[in-house]
This record gives structure tokens, C-alpha cells and sequence, in this order.
């Protein structure tokens, strides 16, 4: 039913820590890696190996570079992925009922037998979130790995989205945000979380937290320097009073 | 946005099929005799229906279009399949009788041409409520569909109908006026779609990277070598280079041609003129639907 629930008794979704993204796409990788052999038709690829390769990936990594008016470039590499939105476009608009809202935890997933490939949920995303699988010619999107977030069958450290669980910077945290007490909570409190375009009401769930202000040049720096260098003793600091006193 | 032909030609074709429908229904008058009733319920009905089939066609999976009728609670395109079936169900018992009675009941007249106007409405909406495509996203896009569709209805219903006079004026005349306000309101569309780039949302890179605040974003590096699914149908921007050629085109064959061909069967062969203009009409809309798609930019374009 494409109708949204009022509300979702938890809010499963993803905190992605844009200072600690290195960019290394090891969560794209593995992302599609699990999603190509467990929930749903298969991750198509069409040319995978041609000259002009194309497919269906779940989550991928753009890189920025942010220039302030008064200091040098930096680069925020930024991954992107279903975020799970409360107010969800795509749910809504969807003929079929194919995309639904789940009410027990917030995720947003696709039936795939149901699906007739229309697009137009990924129309109504303004994240890009939804890409249609060329093999297959249904819609596809982010699971938040639900085929591994509940699954007794796996070690207990691995029942988390495998972006999460392949991070090997720590930058993606899984959790519920209805619990205010939950890790993904507490970053998003003490770290400045923010939405991805709030004006497009969607009320998305995931959250990124910004990267940590940078130091200037000009500015002192607290921290005590590593090394000093000492010019008082020995031949040097003969060579360097001498210098002095030529004035 | 991609512009795909089978939705091009699904809005254009099934607008002026519902649009005849509309004037049938509301009992604009028509030759008499079974084959002439049929003949006419035909082009309406035939029209609507090849777009409808052809907007099957850009579907993955076309054979599970009925699953579309369910949504119709939430879902401006189930809504669309939902009235244009039950419209298209009582204009063919309108059709039906009059073919063998010679009677057309008008209610059921009113009915064919209400559901026909809600069916393009419902066509419309599904573009205009996607916030994520600021060009689509007016009030201004049904407008701009109703009219077109009523416009084309009417200028086939001149065509074949035998009404010579309508509200007290030529039928060649009524038409131009009806062309008159429907290129005006895509004037006024055209224009705002011109200025209005993401300022109803105040939506930039910056704010879908949340980055603004630190200084001017600017992409790097894409996430990926080649195109993707996304930049194809959203980031489409190919269909934008000849944008001013084909509102050019737009205006010349969907309202001048029509214009020039009204006033001259004002004084001969108005049968003959009609149907050049309702001809040249319709390949005029084609363009201007392309444009409709091609110069609509999607707000995930943002991201590259």
C-alpha cells in the first residue's frame, strides 16, 4: 500500500560521517556485492566489461570540493543512499504499491514482483536514490540490508547493513532514531546532524554529520609543536650565535 | 528529463482523444447515420486509446500495467488509469446507443466529458506534483494540458462534426480563439519555466550536500566513469540544444498553421482546412511536449 504509515514504531537508518569518509568506495563495492546475491533479483550490469559499462548500484560516492571565500579548497567525499525519508515521495507516488513504508521500522522497500518499471519514484526522489536494474527492468533501491539486519543466520556483528560492516573508516553508524538514546541518536546530537535538502519536505532519516571545522594557517595552533629545534648547544648553536652577533 | 518518445506521443495523442471526447459528450453535433457515429466515437476513443497503450510501452514490465489501477488513493497515475478506463467504459455505451438508437443520452454525454477532463488532469498531475522538477511543479501544467487537449478536441470535432456555428459564431472562429488562449497560457509557462531554475525550493548543491554553510560546492569527481540510469533519464540534457529552434517550431505549426488554416475554411472547403490544421496541430504539439521534458531539469542533477 503506498499510503504512508502515520508513524513507525522505529526509525531504522544510517548516520554518515562526512569528516571520516575517505572515499575509498569499499561500501559501494560491498553494497553491491551483498545486494547482488541476496534480497531480490540480482544488481544488473549491462557492458560490465565493454567498452561503455553501466548498471544498478544502491550507494555511491560523490566527491566535492568546498571552497571558503577566505581559505584553500577542501575535499568532502560524500556517499549517498536511500535515506529512508519519512515523509517518502516515492512511496506515494508509486501506481502499483509496489514501494512501501514499513510501519514496524521505517524501511522504505520496493516488491519487485509488483513493480511495471515506470520510474516514476525515481522521478519524485531528489536524491537519486532509486535506479532502475537494466536486467531485470524493475526498480531498485537501498534494503538498509534488511535481509541482513535481522538475519539469525549471521554472526551478531554482522547483522548490520554491509556498507556499515565494510566501513573501514567507521564513517556510516546504523541504528534507531526513535530511540534518543541510540548511538546514531547521540552522534547526530552532539555532531550537528543535518538533513539533506530539508526543502523538499521528504523528512529524510539518515543523517550526515559535517566535517569538523578546519584549522588556519593564521590561527595559533594550541596543541604543543612535535619538535622544536634547538640551536643552543653544539657547533650549531656556536653557528647560530655567531650569525646573531654579524648582526 | 529523458523525453521518451512513447510518453510524447501518449500525452499528445490521448489529450486529443479525451478533448474529442469531450466535445462529443457535450453533445457538439456530429453527421447522423450508424457509420458516422461510429466513425466519430472511433477517432476519440481510438486516439485515447493508442496513447494509453503507448505509454505502456516505456513500462519494464508492461504486462503487469493492471497492478497500476490500485493505488488510486495515493497515486496520480493509477488515479489517470482508474478514469480513463471507467471513462472510456461509459462513452462506449454513449457510443454504443447512439450508433443504434441515433439517440445520444446527454448525461451520459456529461459524464463522458467530465471523466475525460479529469482523466487529462489526472495525465497532468502526474508531472506537476513532483517537487523535484521545479518546471513541472505549477499549477500552470494542468492548465496548459486541459487547454491543449480541449483545443485539439475541438479542432477535430470542427473537423468532422457539421457544426457550423457555435455560441453564435463560426466554428472556424471559436477554434482560433480556443488556439489563442492555449498558447498564451504556455507563453505564460514557458516564461516562468525560463526563470525559475530551483528558486520555489531555494534548493543548490549546497543545500543537497548540506555543505553550503562552509563555502562554494563544486563536484570533483562523479561517482562513477560512464552514464548511469540517473544521468540518462534525469540529467538529460541533449534534448535541450535545439530548445529555441523547436519552440519555434512549437508555436509555428501548433498555432499559426492552425490559425492561417481556420481563417482561409472561414471562406472554402472547411472540411479539407481543418484537418491540415488539426494535422499540423498535433505535430506542433509533439514538439512542445519534447520540450516539456527536455528542458525540465531534475533536482538530482544538483548532485552532479
Amino acid at each position: 500500500m503506498t499510503l504512508l504509515p502515520a508513524q513507525t514504531d522505529k526509525k531504522l537508518g544510517l548516520v554518515i560521517d562526512l569528516d571520516i569518509c575517505v572515499g575509498c568506495h569499499a561500501c559501494v563495492v560491498n553494497c553491491k556485492e551483498w545486494n547482488t546475491g541476496g534480497y531480490g533479483a540480482p544488481l544488473g550490469d549491462i557492458e560490465a566489461y565493454g567498452d561503455n559499462p553501466s548498471g544498478a548500484w544502491l550507494n555511491r560516492i560523490h566527491t566535492f570540493e568546498v571552497t571558503p571565500e577566505d581559505a584553500p579548497a577542501q575535499i568532502v567525499h560524500f556517499p549517498k543512499s536511500c535515506l529512508h525519508c519519512d515523509d517518502a515521495p516515492c512511496v506515494t507516488v508509486c501506481p502499483t504499491g509496489a514501494s512501501y513504508k514499513r510501519g514496524e521500522d521505517g524501511i522504505v522497500l520496493v516488491d519487485e514482483s509488483m513493480c511495471i518499471g515506470c520510474g516514476l519514484c525515481a522521478w519524485a526522489c531528489p536524491y537519486g536514490a532509486r535506479e532502475m536494474d537494466p536486467v531485470e527492468n524493475v526498480m531498485k533501491k537501498c534494503t538498509l540490508c534488511v535481509d541482513r539486519i535481522y538475519n539469525d543466520n549471521l554472526p551478531e556483528i554482522d547483522r548490520t547493513p554491509a556498507c556499515v560492516r565494510t566501513c573501514p573508516a567507521n564513517a556510516r553508524h546504523f541504528g534507531d532514531f526513535a530511540d534518543p538514546n541510540s548511538n546514531v541518536s547521540k552522534m547526530t546530537r552532539e555532531r550537528g546532524g543535518f538533513d539533506l535538502m530539508p526543502e523538499m519536505g521528504t523528512k529524510p532519516v539518515n543523517q550526515y554529520l559535517p566535517p569538523r571545522p578546519k584549522s588556519r594557517p593564521e590561527e595559533t595552533i594550541e596543541i604543543a609543536p612535535a619538535f622544536v629545534p634547538k640551536a643552543d648547544e653544539g657547533l650549531l648553536g656556536w653557528l647560530d650565535r655567531a650569525l646573531e652577533k654579524l648582526g | 528529463m529523458h523525453p521518451a518518445i512513447s510518453v510524447i506521443f501518449f500525452t499528445v495523442t490521448s489529450g486529443a482523444g479525451f478533448g474529442l471526447m469531450t466535445m462529443i459528450g457535450l453533445g457538439f453535433p456530429m453527421h447522423e447515420g450508424l457509420v458516422a457515429a461510429f466513425l466519430s466515437c472511433l477517432l476519440g476513443g481510438g486516439l485515447a486509446v493508442a496513447g494509453l497503450l503507448s505509454s505502456t510501452f516505456h513500462l519494464g514490465h508492461p504486462e503487469r500495467a493492471w497492478r497500476a489501477l490500485s493505488q488510486w488513493r495515493s497515486s496520480w497515475l493509477s488515479r489517470e488509469g482508474v478514469i480513463a478506463i471507467v471513462t472510456l467504459l461509459i462513452f462506449a455505451a454513449y457510443a454504443l446507443i447512439w450508433m443504434f438508437t441515433g439517440e445520444r443520452i446527454a448525461p451520459l454525454g456529461w459524464a463522458v466529458a467530465a471523466g475525460s477532463l479529469l482523466t487529462v488532469y489526472a495525465t497532468s498531475m502526474i508531472y506537476a506534483q513532483l517537487k523535484t522538477v521545479p518546471n513541472w511543479h505549477s499549477k500552470l501544467t494542468p492548465l496548459c494540458y486541459l487547454f491543449f487537449s480541449v483545443t485539439s478536441g475541438l479542432l477535430l470535432a470542427g473537423m468532422i462534426g457539421k457544426a457550423a456555428f457555435i455560441l453564435g459564431l463560426p466554428t472556424p472562429t471559436i477554434i482560433v480563439v480556443a488556439l489563442g488562449i492555449a498558447w498564451v497560457i504556455k507563453s505564460v509557462w514557458w516564461r516562468r519555466a525560463d526563470t525559475i531554475g530551483f528558486s520555489d525550493t531555494g534548493s543548490d548543491t549546497g543545500t543537497a550536500t548540506g555543505l553550503g554553510h562552509l563555502g562554494k560546492v563544486k563536484l570533483l569527481e562523479k561517482p562513477h566513469t560512464g552514464e548511469n540510469y540517473l544521468t540518462r533519464e534525469m540529467v538529460h540534457q541533449i534534448g535541450r540544444k535545439h530548445a529555441l529552434k523547436l519552440r519555434a517550431i512549437a508555436y509555428i505549426l501548433g498555432g499559426i498553421v492552425p490559425v492561417i488554416m481556420c481563417t482561409i475554411a472561414l471562406f472554402a472547403a472547411p472540411v479539407f482546412f481543418l484537418a491540415i490544421a488539426a494535422v499540423s496541430m498535433l505535430i506542433g504539439l509533439f514538439a512542445e511536449r519534447w520540450l516539456f521534458f527536455a528542458e525540465a531539469k531534475h533536482a538530482v542533477s544538483l548532485y552532479y
